[in-house]
């Protein structure tokens, strides 16, 4: 392991207690904070999957009250997955890893950073509180579709969907206020050197998602405010009785909500981008074509949203089932270079490549179930079933999920300067992975059986089986979890030590200490490829400061076959 | 490559008088790009309640209603509330190359002049208002008195935003904290303005002119 005359003198790292957490403008600490709030979420996202999986394991109400009480916890179980967890689980990774990726000693914008996250907390009390509210919190799903979200509709009477739409605008302001950050950074604080096509994929898929955020979020925003106002203020937008259109919020809704979907799954692809290269010893296969694909994803991401809306009637079904299909283009580009950056590669299975591999796998079947529903006639008999719920999950779970999970194992150790244990991360990706496909592989079936989604009951008894499997896989997925938090818990107090760069990383943030202090670097690796820290290990470029260890080491980790077989030449 | 090159320009980074400004490389500073950033997403915001506008237009006939025919005119108070908005951009203007030349006292100037200009708008606006609901509109009114209160009911905070982005620079113009090299929070306001009045020119021209 290359010890790199790079890394800062020994300096605590995260000094102070509370108070400094609280306070804190450093974008490490920062991320390290929207993970671990955005994890809380998800537990609590969690526990409500779960009620929804045991009211559906048998035939009949049991679990809940009335239907209305399951429709709150499926309708905050998604809002708290997509906007509380997901979202920010995926910005905080950025978060943490930017910065450290371009060379910089932190965001453009510290203060506006801390505000976006602490905005993430306060979004997530607003919208849970609405179970304090005499209606009940939020009912009409994360979609919230009016005029089942208007005050008039039986679903929605009371403050909770009030409460919704002050998170959702609360949220969505920190996401735009972190998109414009992350512009910043990127396009301004890069060091010297630092190109842009000599980027890490992370940073590029950051960017493209920062770019939707900035773009797209806002629209979402004038959406929840126009029924906001219908609601209280006495507004008919989508009130079709009083000459407002309901479908003109569906339009709107999804014009943030498609683009959103990629905000979900870009920087997962980054994390595994990052993963993959450093676990088969090789380079990115076709790093600029990937780029090219992400951007390709991002632009086409703004002409599909209507096909969401194909059984409204109301869109124009040949344009929008295009787009849809192409965007499959771009996504297969990045499939083959994922696969391609694995062939032939020293494959090391440690646990972020296992979670990475797990992405690969499921996302693919999430894409491949999702070209179905492009096309219009079969969406027309798939539309509201549960063959859209299983898409969903294998794309925003498969996908998403076990992406930020890599990024979660692969960056632990210089998050924290330990690692976290192999065999219990071995055992989390287990029954994750079993679990998540004895929850969402029998959708698959009850969706073609046409069983809806948003369902507190059903009378088929041909369902039944299907939905005990699903429930099943449900609470193996939650046990997964508790291997996961014991192996938090237990490698904070004794892991292994990690060392600057315990995995060999090809990008930045590995030149520095585990974990970094608080200005990041002392000094800098030349940047002469996408991979400066790669191309120091082995001597292919002057090393910045002293010069010593490792030119000295070059020789040696030749002799060792420590050298890719690509050769220097391999990145432009 | 010398074995101090690197050393030096990453200490350089690191010891910079304002870290996050990078390297100093030229083009746009940080500021200033957050903040088109930031107008970027509100164009992107207004598109959404303008695309609602149109949609609810195109959906109801005739369009005024009968009830608010002739109500919005675009010769009554509002025209003078309009130029005003206008003039202010361009005095706003002025202060920005009166503070790229060091005239901090021109600046101090224009950007008053601006301040005020802002504020007699936000009046003028609510005037507006008030006569309008004296004739039965608001924004329960169906959806002709739904979209006008929420555009520019909208455009009318961001106003509101600009005019305490005007009091901070302002003071701060006053307290002597701009000059010819570092004036970069003059420079993002006045972009922030310019949107505003931008969008009250969309505005004007949509609800009062088209036909």
């Amino acid at each position: 392991m290359a010890t790199h005359a790079l890394s800062p003198a020994a300096i605590p790292a995260y000094r102070g207690g509370l108070l400094e957490w609280l306070t804190t403008t450093d974008h490490k600490k920062i991320g390290i904070m929207y993970v671990i709030n955005s994890f809380l979420f998800f537990l609590i996202g969690g526990v409500f999957a779960l009620l929804v999986r045991t009211e559906l394991a048998v035939p009949g109400i049991q679990i809940f009250t009335n239907e209305h009480v399951y429709n709150e916890a499926f309708s905050i179980h998604a809002t708290v997955m997509i906007f509380l967890f997901i979202i920010p689980m995926l910005a905080g990774l950025g978060n943490f890893s930017v910065p450290l990726m371009i060379g910089a000693p932190d965001m453009a914008f510290p203060r506006v950073n801390a505000l976006s996250f602490w905005m993430l907390p306060l979004g997530g009390i607003l919208l849970l509180s609405g179970f304090l509210t005499p209606g009940g919190a939020a009912a009409a799903g994360w979609t919230s579709y009016p005029p089942l979200s208007e005050k008039l509709a039986q679903s929605s009477p009371g403050p909770g969907q009030d409460l919704w739409i002050a998170a959702l605008i609360l949220i969505g302001t920190s996401s735009i206020l972190g998109g414009i950050n992350f512009l910043v950074t990127i396009f301004k604080m890069r060091a010297p050197g630092m190109t842009l096509f000599r980027m890490p994929i992370m940073v590029w898929t950051m960017l493209v998602t920062s770019v939707l955020v900035v773009m797209a979020t806002p629209v979402i925003t004038s959406a929840l405010v126009m029924l906001y106002i219908d609601r209280n203020l006495g507004g008919s937008f989508f009130l079709p009785d009083q000459g407002g259109m309901a479908v003109l919020y569906q339009n709107v809704f999804w014009f943030y909500s498609h683009p959103a979907v990629y905000v979900m799954v870009l920087p997962a692809m980054g994390v595994i981008s990052e993963v993959l290269p450093v676990f088969s010893r090789k380079p990115l296969f076709g790093y600029r074509a990937f780029i090219f694909a992400t951007a390709g994803i991002g632009a086409l991401g703004f002409s599909v949203w209507a096909h969401h809306m194909f059984t409204t009637g109301a869109v124009f079904l040949p344009f929008f089932s295009l787009m849809t299909f192409l965007i499959a283009v771009p996504t297969g580009v990045k499939m083959f270079n994922w696969v391609f950056t694995l062939f032939r590669g020293q494959l090391t299975f440690s646990t972020p490549l296992i979670f990475a591999i797990g992405f690969l796998t499921m996302f693919l079947i999430g894409g491949i179930n999702g070209a179905f529903s492009a096309s219009v006639p079969i969406d027309f008999a798939l539309q509201d079933t549960y063959w859209v719920v299983a898409h969903l999950h294998y794309v925003l779970f498969g996908g998403s999920v076990f992406g930020m999970f890599a990024g979660i194992y692969y960056w632990f150790p210089k998050m924290t300067g330990r690692l976290l244990d192999e065999g219990l991360g071995k055992v989390h990706f287990v029954l994750m992975f079993v679990g998540f496909n004895l929850t969402f592989f029998p959708m698959h079936m009850l969706g073609i059986a046409g069983m809806p989604r948003r369902i507190a009951d059903y009378a088929d008894p041909s369902w039944a089986d299907w939905n005990l499997l699903a429930t099943v896989g449900g609470f193996m997925i939650a046990a997964s979890m508790l291997p996961f938090l014991w192996n938090v818990f237990i490698s904070l107090r004794n892991g292994k030590v990690a060392g600057d760069d315990p995995w060999e990383g090809n990008t930045l943030e590995w030149a520095t200490s585990s974990p970094p202090p608080p200005y990041n670097f002392d000094r800098l690796p030349e940047i002469r490829s996408e991979r400066p820290v790669f191309d120091a290990r082995h001597g292919l470029v002057a090393h910045g400061g002293h010069g010593g260890p490792i030119e000295e080491e070059a020789p040696k980790a030749l002799e060792e076959g420590h050298v890719d077989n690509q050769g220097p030449g391999g990145a432009s | 490559m010398t074995a101090d090159a690197p050393t030096l320009t990453a200490i350089a980074h690191l010891e910079g008088h304002t870290p996050a400004v990078g390297h100093a490389r030229g083009g746009i500073s940080n500021p200033i790009l957050g903040m088109i950033l930031f107008i970027t997403s509100e164009v992107m915001f207004f598109s959404g309640l303008f695309a609602a506008y149109f949609a609810t237009r195109a959906n109801n006939h005739p369009w005024p209603p009968d009830v608010f025919k002739d109500i919005l005119d675009p010769l009554g108070p509002i025209i003078v509330a309009t130029i005003i908005l206008i003039t202010s951009s361009f005095t706003c203007q002025f202060a920005v190359w009166s503070i790229r030349r060091g005239d901090r006292r021109g600046f101090v100037r224009n950007i008053s002049i601006t301040f005020v200009l802002g504020i007699v708008f936000l009046l003028m606006q609510a005037f507006d208002y008030t006569i309008l609901f004296g004739e039965g509109m608001t924004l329960g009114s169906g959806p002709f008195g739904t979209t006008y209160f929420t555009l520019t009911g909208f455009h009318g905070a961001h106003v509101f935003g600009g005019v305490l982005m005007l009091g901070v620079i302002l003071y701060r113009g006053g307290s002597g904290q701009f000059s010819a090299k570092h004036h970069d929070a003059v420079e993002a306001v006045s972009l922030y303005w310019h949107f505003v009045d931008v969008v009250w020119i969309l505005l004007f021209s949509i609800l009062y002119l088209l036909p």
